[in-house]
């Protein structure tokens, strides 16, 4: 059994603490959680995040000390392996030009040529562990080592919404125009973030995401449908 | 009918209760700093307690009425004025066509609420009313209010319907503000000395606090072995200790997620004080447990309701 920790948020929430290590199984095991957590009455809402999941309750609707026996039997309840189909986001990135003000820096920093660094990029499923920091902004695990680069000394003020960047560890798509350090490799031009629909957020934590690349002529022309392919 | 801005002030915008279920995609929860101060407003007026109302900051607008209605104005006192005359606060106000409302600067108090009887006629963009001003949606265009700006009513409503109703001012903000805190969730970051500064020393409110959180001067928080942590949930009141030792509350316009650690968090019912705290005023943070927090919750419930059944019982009266 998980040594699952609760620690206080103040009156109207909590986080339940897996582990303080980031790895795939703890982050399914939150991600089952957080889907099975809208079934507890007096649950708002939840934020699932690395290692753990944050809990928005009603203290009048349901005690903590009630809750955190519902969420304890919750995860007694996930078996291994009965994972459902994977989610796979196919995001067209431009990596030419303007649209990659920092693949210079990038290239010297890593040693690769562009085209290595696309190659890398592009050719991994990245997991969703979870969103933050910006409304669908997708804190992505699995980036090849060999691209991994430092953040830059001083953040952009500015960076354009569908700007994909390269910080430390990590790879990401800047959802709406925001400050931010990451070097930047590339644009896309899928509306990650459209309040108009349905589902604001195209994806969600869990899924994952697969880079490839387009010219800027293909930027210019793309008509706004994402293929999303489900895998086991 | 409309409402139509003359000169807005530094900051307002539209504001509820909040924008609840996103906060996993990663956005805030906004509405009101001061829900409390928001709710009185709206049952001055007869609107369901959590409706849209303004919320201006440090310095009010100045705004004219094309038709009848009942406005309610709650939080720091910006010495309100009709067509130059001074009107109460927290008090329901009938206003008619050509009217011209204005408000000044506060002397105390950061934040005050205008409610219109009826509400404003805007859209709701996923589920609220509220104005975030980082992804541009909500209340008015998604932005904070300019001059000429024409805000739709959804009803012309008169004081006869909505009947007089008013309730003792709960605006006497003091410049020195005690927090009670219930610690967690990374208490065990910080020494055990760290953990008494911060419990008795006093804290000066920074200039560069806002909507998304409350910036605090004065002692840093000594910790154990550094403030990061794997990024995790932020709730509303979160007191996080960046490196630098002084502590962010976190409020309304906060991110969903964050990578330092938190000290402890402002219970619910002292966001109130904290949305109202201004540059320059001292905190005091006080450490209670949980019951505290809502037995003092379940004393602003009641207090909210029996105003609300007070006034509708006044208008039963007077039929």
């Amino acid at each position: 059994m998980d040594d699952i920790k609760f620690l206080s948020c103040g009156d109207s929430a909590v986080t339940v603490e897996f582990s303080k290590e980031i790895n795939e199984e703890t982050n399914k095991k939150i991600r089952f959680l957080a889907s099975n957590l809208s079934k507890i009455k007096g649950v708002f809402e939840s934020v699932p995040t690395f290692c753990s999941i944050t809990v928005y309750f009603d203290p009048f609707v349901i005690s903590k000390a009630r809750l955190e026996k519902k969420i304890l039997r919750c995860i007694s309840s996930y078996t291994e392996g009965n994972d459902s189909k994977k989610r796979i986001f196919l995001i067209p990135v431009c990596y030419e030009g303007d649209f990659a003000p920092d693949m210079e820096d990038v290239c010297s920093l890593t040693g690769l040529c562009r085209d290595e660094v696309i190659k890398i990029h592009t050719s991994t499923d990245y997991l969703i562990y979870m969103l933050g920091f910006l409304p669908g902004f997708p804190y992505l695990g699995g980036m090849d080592k060999r691209i991994e680069c430092p953040r830059l000394d001083t953040p952009r003020t500015l960076i354009p919404e569908g700007a994909v960047g390269i910080g430390g560890k990590q790879t990401g798509i800047y959802p709406l125009a925001s400050p931010g350090g990451w070097r930047l490799i590339g644009r896309t031009p899928v509306k990650v973030y459209d309040p108009t629909r349905d589902e604001p957020i195209l994806y969600k934590a869990g899924d994952c995401i697969r880079f490839y690349p387009i010219t800027s002529a293909e930027f210019e022309a793309f008509d706004g449908r994402v293929e999303v392919k489900e895998e086991m | 009918m409309n409402i139509t801005v003359i000169s807005p002030g530094p900051l307002s915008t539209v504001q509820d209760a909040g924008r609840f279920g996103y906060m996993n995609t990663g956005f805030s929860p906004g509405g009101a700093m001061d829900t409390y101060s928001m709710r009185i407003a709206n049952l001055l007026v007869g609107n369901a307690p959590e409706d849209g109302v303004i919320e201006m900051t440090l310095m009010g607008m100045s705004v004219s009425f094309d038709g009848t209605s009942v406005i309610a104005l709650t939080g720091a006192d910006m010495s309100p004025k009709l067509n130059g005359a001074e009107i109460p606060m927290y008090t329901a106000v009938e206003v008619k066509n050509g009217d011209t409302l204005s408000l000044g600067f506060s002397t105390v108090g950061m934040r005050t609420y205008l409610a219109v009887a009826g509400g404003f006629d805007l859209p709701l963009v996923m589920g609220s009313m509220s104005t975030n001003l980082k992804c541009a949606i909500g209340g008015f265009n998604g932005r904070k209010l300019q001059a000429g700006d024409v805000i739709p009513l959804r009803h012309s409503i008169s004081l006869s319907v909505i009947g007089r109703r008013s309730v003792t001012p709960k605006n006497d903000y003091k410049n020195e503000i005690k927090l009670r805190v219930i610690l967690g969730p990374q208490d065990d970051y910080f020494t055990d000395s760290g953990i008494k500064d911060f419990l008795s020393s006093e804290y000066k409110v920074s200039g560069k606090s806002d909507r998304m959180g409350i910036r605090l001067e004065g002692e840093a928080v000594e910790n154990k072995n550094g403030v990061d942590i794997i990024s995790d949930g932020i709730a509303t009141g979160s007191v996080q200790i960046p490196s630098s030792g002084t502590p962010i509350i976190m409020m309304a316009d906060r991110q969903t997620t964050g990578g330092y650690a938190k000290i402890a968090t402002v219970i619910s019912s002292d966001l109130k004080l904290i949305a109202q705290a201004r540059a320059g005023d001292r905190i005091k943070f006080e450490a209670v447990n949980e019951k505290t927090a809502l037995k003092a919750i379940r004393k602003e419930k009641r207090e909210l309701a029996f105003m609300q059944y007070r006034f509708n019982f006044a208008i039963y009266k007077e039929k």
